[in-house]
């Protein structure tokens, strides 16, 4: 089992070793990899890759998403200029990232038999389905297999031998438009995470787990692995006075500017609005997330950490405001445009996965609603949302929360054959709101 | 719920009436469905208690288990039932129309034209509500996997012969009704909801009497009284005015009315088998008639308001016009009520207890497709749903202001016009976001390019700048009609309306390892072994 290493970056290389051991060595059909966020799981794919492929292994790697696959190449191309990649791309016009027509070693098609024989092919878990009739890859790389539908591992194991699945836990899972629960309890559901199918069927495979956060400051990794991590915790990479935020000017003592002077000090700020219930697109709630991304920019925000000797500004590109819906996006975007702010991701939790960001405003998914459906009791959703940033993390959020928490129990139905889930949404949005409350501004409109 | 359904429901409130959510009929609804309402025995899964079912709303035909333990009355009735339901269905699977469909030659792996046999129409059958549909699974459930004597004539309770046949039909409408858009077993709350929204809660809206009543109300009467009636009125005895749509009844009709009458049933039969002289059997035999006919009398007084209701919904539903890609959406029911005849025929087995991995991820697909489809087309067959869609800026409305000609940069310039659209509303554009239009009932793809500079103008709305990139045609000028003009007002969707092919999957043989491998070839599945509940 795991012994207790003092040194993260000891505990942390550990744990690497084991897992390219048991990839490149091991004799089982695969391995999985928990990684909590942050925790390097990008590193890891990219190095993992890089050592197939020196082995002489070709490999086949699957990611989720198009924005994944061109950052993944982009990656291996900068750590190993001389390596030739393949891109397996759509046929639209847009299909990949045009940055990648600049590198030497990349290759590009829409075809895989143009990309036979290159040591490392990439491409999504969708485009991947797609290609018939080719010998198999000896290894492949799974990237993201928590957020991988069961399906859609099925339609391409038949591509490879072996595989590595690196994926987080905690994040959101996979779903779908229509009703699946006809399936549910069967070990291959098919709307079911592929990991949670893969070990249904093959429970010998070794697991492994990244056990240091190197995103989630010292303020943050306590609580994001107690609330969503309670059996397999983790820690922060840095100590509590590693990372600093600092602002140029001073508060004018309005709410915006106390909240942020709170998240600045403590990580964490929760700026309550007055109870209310609203539609998702609360005017109120999406002009205090705007204002105070507004105000974290005027103030000229700057942030100390290990990557560099001096404070480095907070720019707009280094801060997010995540939602749990897109229309509250859209009109936060609006609300953000009205104020003059530009070039600030604002997005939903689905897509916010796997970014970072020095500092994130979140608007709360429960804020302002008269009940707590499944959707918004989520644990992925929230633990997405408040596990973004490197500095700070400050909540906007309708008074009431906890009381509607406690009118609104889980009342989804137990399906025999199906793990329950634990922490549920329930207790861990619990946890969290109370750590919350001792960072709370009123916000009085 | 969406912003305009929300919308619709406070409507419904403060006008005591519903509030339609379509200006179509989006489901298909058959000149003569098959109207199926099944009542249950509480306490005891999948035993009948009774249904009404036929055709035409005056005549239906009334089966009744007069005492629902006893599993021979039980198999009368299903094979009564049989008798009922397989008629209508086998009157559909000979009047067929020749199709051309392209399959995948086995032998050279391309695609070839095969004529096949596509049946004109399918039989519907419609259930009050979704407990209904789940009945009708339950239904096919316990009777597809049972043999028949001939079958098997070791088999120690046979079932009657058409039985098994009837649990097979019953599975795949069962089966059918997960398809979003399906129209081969409806329930009627489910064509009610789609159509109009009430004032109460969507789990109110399960109860089809006071879904009725928000949309039908007696002359004079406010949908929410009605409603309130329709869920707790009680006559002198405690009865319900409006029995539940079952299949499950109200307790109060159990324990007062049903338990005596089935026990004075059981009483009356255990006398004939008592008797010890003709006579006397004769007139204990008359005692056994009139009490089945007294349950089946009491059944009946539960199913009629129901049976009514679900007639009275059919012709709401069949008033609105059917919206332009029902047909469409019919047409796939009839593929999917020709393949299962098709298998019928070729005597393959029954459908399995189990999907295996790669049937349950087909049926995932195919039913996400499904959705996806019926979702565009409801809102381009209906401005009313559009609406909702423009609302929630998945969709705009405008006038088109400008249009300026211009060409991709290629050997061969092909047409790549810019058109302004004036709009109201506030759809979520951005960078490379794709907006279609329908051209002659296809789809036209465009680009988002940006928003004119012309500083918000009076009423508050925006021109959006697109791109249109194809159907076209294949030389430099556009042909005739494909571009838009100015002053065309044109709805444009930020969504597809059509769904784009999915990957095919192994076959069930090459199941990969991280599914556990091929399924066990177990050849047909046994049929269900004799518990002791079986034999009272």
């Amino acid at each position: 089992m795991n012994h207790e290493v003092s040194d993260p970056s000891s505990a942390a290389a550990e744990a690497t070793r084991g897992i390219l051991r048991d990839t490149l060595h091991g004799d089982a059909r695969g391995v999985v990899v928990d990684s909590p966020p942050g925790a390097g799981k990008s590193t890891l794919v990219v190095r993992a890759a890089l050592e197939l492929a020196a082995a002489g292994r070709p490999l086949m790697v699957v990611a989720q998403t198009n924005a994944q696959v061109d950052d993944l190449v982009l990656r291996l191309a900068e750590k190993e200029p001389e390596l030739p990649v393949g891109r397996l791309h759509a046929s639209d016009a847009d299909a990949y990232d045009k940055a990648l027509d600049a590198l030497d070693g990349v290759v590009t098609s829409t075809k895989a038999a143009d990309l036979a024989g290159l040591p490392v092919v990439v491409s999504t878990a969708a485009k991947w389905a797609h290609v018939k009739g080719v010998e198999p890859w000896r290894h492949a790389i799974v990237d993201e297999a928590y957020q991988m539908r069961s399906d859609a591992l099925l339609a391409v194991a038949g591509l490879f031998e072996r595989a590595l699945f690196v994926g987080d836990p905690g994040q959101l899972d996979p779903f779908s438009v229509v009703g699946a629960e006809q399936w549910a309890g069967l070990s291959y559901d098919p709307s079911a995470s592929a990991v949670s199918t893969l070990l249904a069927h093959n429970p010998d495979l070794p697991q492994h787990r990244l056990p240091v956060s190197w995103r989630l400051p010292a303020s943050a990794a306590p609580l994001v692995s107690e609330a969503f991590y309670p059996y397999t915790p983790f820690r922060a990479g840095t100590g509590h006075g590693d990372r600093r935020l600092a602002f140029g000017a001073a508060s004018d003592g309005s709410a915006a500017d106390r909240v942020l002077d709170e998240a600045a000090e403590s990580g964490w700020g929760l700026l309550e609005l007055p109870a209310r219930h609203t539609p998702r697109t609360d005017p109120e709630a999406v002009r205090a997330c705007a204002l105070v991304v507004r105000r974290l920019l005027d103030r000229g925000a700057a942030a100390v950490s290990e990557r560099a000797e001096h404070p480095v500004p907070v720019t707009p590109d280094r801060v997010a405001v995540g939602t749990a819906h897109r229309d509250q996006a859209a009109a936060v975007r609006a609300a953000l445009a009205d104020l003059g702010v530009a070039g600030v991701t604002v997005d939903t939790a689905n897509r916010l996965q796997g970014r970072e960001y020095d500092v994130t405003v979140v608007l709360h998914p429960l804020s302002g609603r008269p009940d707590a459906t499944a959707f918004h009791l989520e644990t992925g959703r929230l633990c997405v949302l408040a596990s973004r940033h490197r500095h700070a993390c400050v909540v906007v959020c309708r008074e009431g929360v906890a009381d509607l928490l406690d009118e609104h129990p889980s009342t989804e139905p137990v399906q025999l054959g199906v793990t329950v889930k634990f922490p549920d949404g329930w207790e861990a949005n619990h946890a969290v709101l109370s750590h919350l409350s001792e960072h709370r501004v009123a916000w009085r409109p | 719920m969406s912003l305009i359904s929300t919308l619709a429901r406070l409507e419904a409130v403060e006008a005591g009436r519903a509030r339609a959510l379509a200006t179509v009929r989006h489901r298909h609804v058959s000149e003569r469905p098959l109207v199926f309402v099944p009542l249950t025995t509480a306490g005891e899964a999948g035993a009948p208690l009774g249904a009404l079912v036929g055709t035409d709303p005056a005549e239906p035909r009334l089966l009744v288990v007069p005492q629902p333990r006893d599993r021979d009355l039980r198999f009368a009735f299903l094979a009564d039932l049989a008798e009922a339901v397989l008629p209508y269905v086998d009157a559909y699977a000979d009047a067929v129309e020749p199709v051309e469909r392209s399959e995948t030659d086995p032998a050279t792996g391309g695609k070839v034209k095969v004529e096949v046999e596509l049946c004109l129409d399918a039989p519907q059958l419609v259930v009050p509500s979704r407990a209904g549909v789940e009945y009708v699974r339950l239904l096919g459930r316990s009777m597809r996997f049972r043999r028949t004597a001939e079958q098997d004539p070791e088999t120690p309770f046979p079932a009657p012969p058409r039985v098994p046949l009837l649990g097979r039909w019953l599975t795949h409408y069962g089966d059918r009704a997960r398809v979003p858009g399906s129209s081969l077993l409806v329930a009627a709350t489910d064509l009610l909801n789609r159509h109009w929204a009430t004032g109460q809660s969507s789990l109110e809206d399960q109860h089809l009497g006071a879904l009725l009543a928000w949309i039908d109300p007696p002359a004079g009467e406010s949908g929410e009284a009605a409603a309130l009636r329709a869920e707790l009125g009680r006559d002198q005895g405690g009865q319900l005015l409006c029995p539940p749509a079952g299949p499950a009844t109200d307790p109060a009709f159990d324990n007062r009315l049903l338990a005596p009458a089935i026990e004075r049933y059981d009483r009356a039969r255990q006398a004939l088998g008592a008797a010890e002289d003709g006579e006397a059997a004769d007139e204990r035999l008359g005692a056994l008639h009139r009490a089945e006919r007294e349950v089946r009398r009491l059944v009946l007084s539960q199913l009629r308001p129901t049976w009514d209701a679900v007639w009275r919904a059919l012709e709401l539903v069949r008033e609105l016009p059917p919206g332009r890609r029902v047909a469409d959406r019919w047409t796939r029911d009839r593929w999917s009520f020709t393949g299962h005849r098709d298998r019928v025929r070729a005597g393959e087995p029954p459908q399995p207890r189990r999907d295996d991995a790669v049937t349950a991820a087909r049926k995932l697909a195919a039913r996400e497709a499904a959705q996806a489809q019926l979702e565009a087309q409801e809102a381009l067959d209906d401005p009313l749903v559009m609406a909702g869609r423009r609302l929630a800026g998945e969709a705009f409305a405008g006038e088109v202001v400008d249009v300026t000609m211009t060409w991709t940069e290629s050997k061969r310039p092909s047409p790549r016009p810019l058109v302004s659209v004036r709009t109201d509303d506030a759809p979520h554009l951005g960078a490379g976001v794709k907006a279609y239009r329908s051209l002659d009932g296809r789809p036209q793809t465009a680009v988002f390019v940006g928003y004119e500079e012309d500083g918000g103008g009076a009423g508050g709305g925006r021109t959006v700048v697109l791109r249109v990139l194809d159907r076209m045609g294949r030389s430099r000028e556009p042909a005739e009609g494909s571009v838009p003009e100015k002053g065309d007002r044109i709805v444009w969707t930020l969504f597809e309306h059509d769904q784009r092919v999915g990957p095919k999957l192994p076959d069930p043989e090459e199941t990969p390892w991280t599914h556990g491998g091929p399924p066990r070839q177990d050849a047909a599945e046994a049929p269900d072994p004799v518990t002791p509940e079986d034999v009272l």
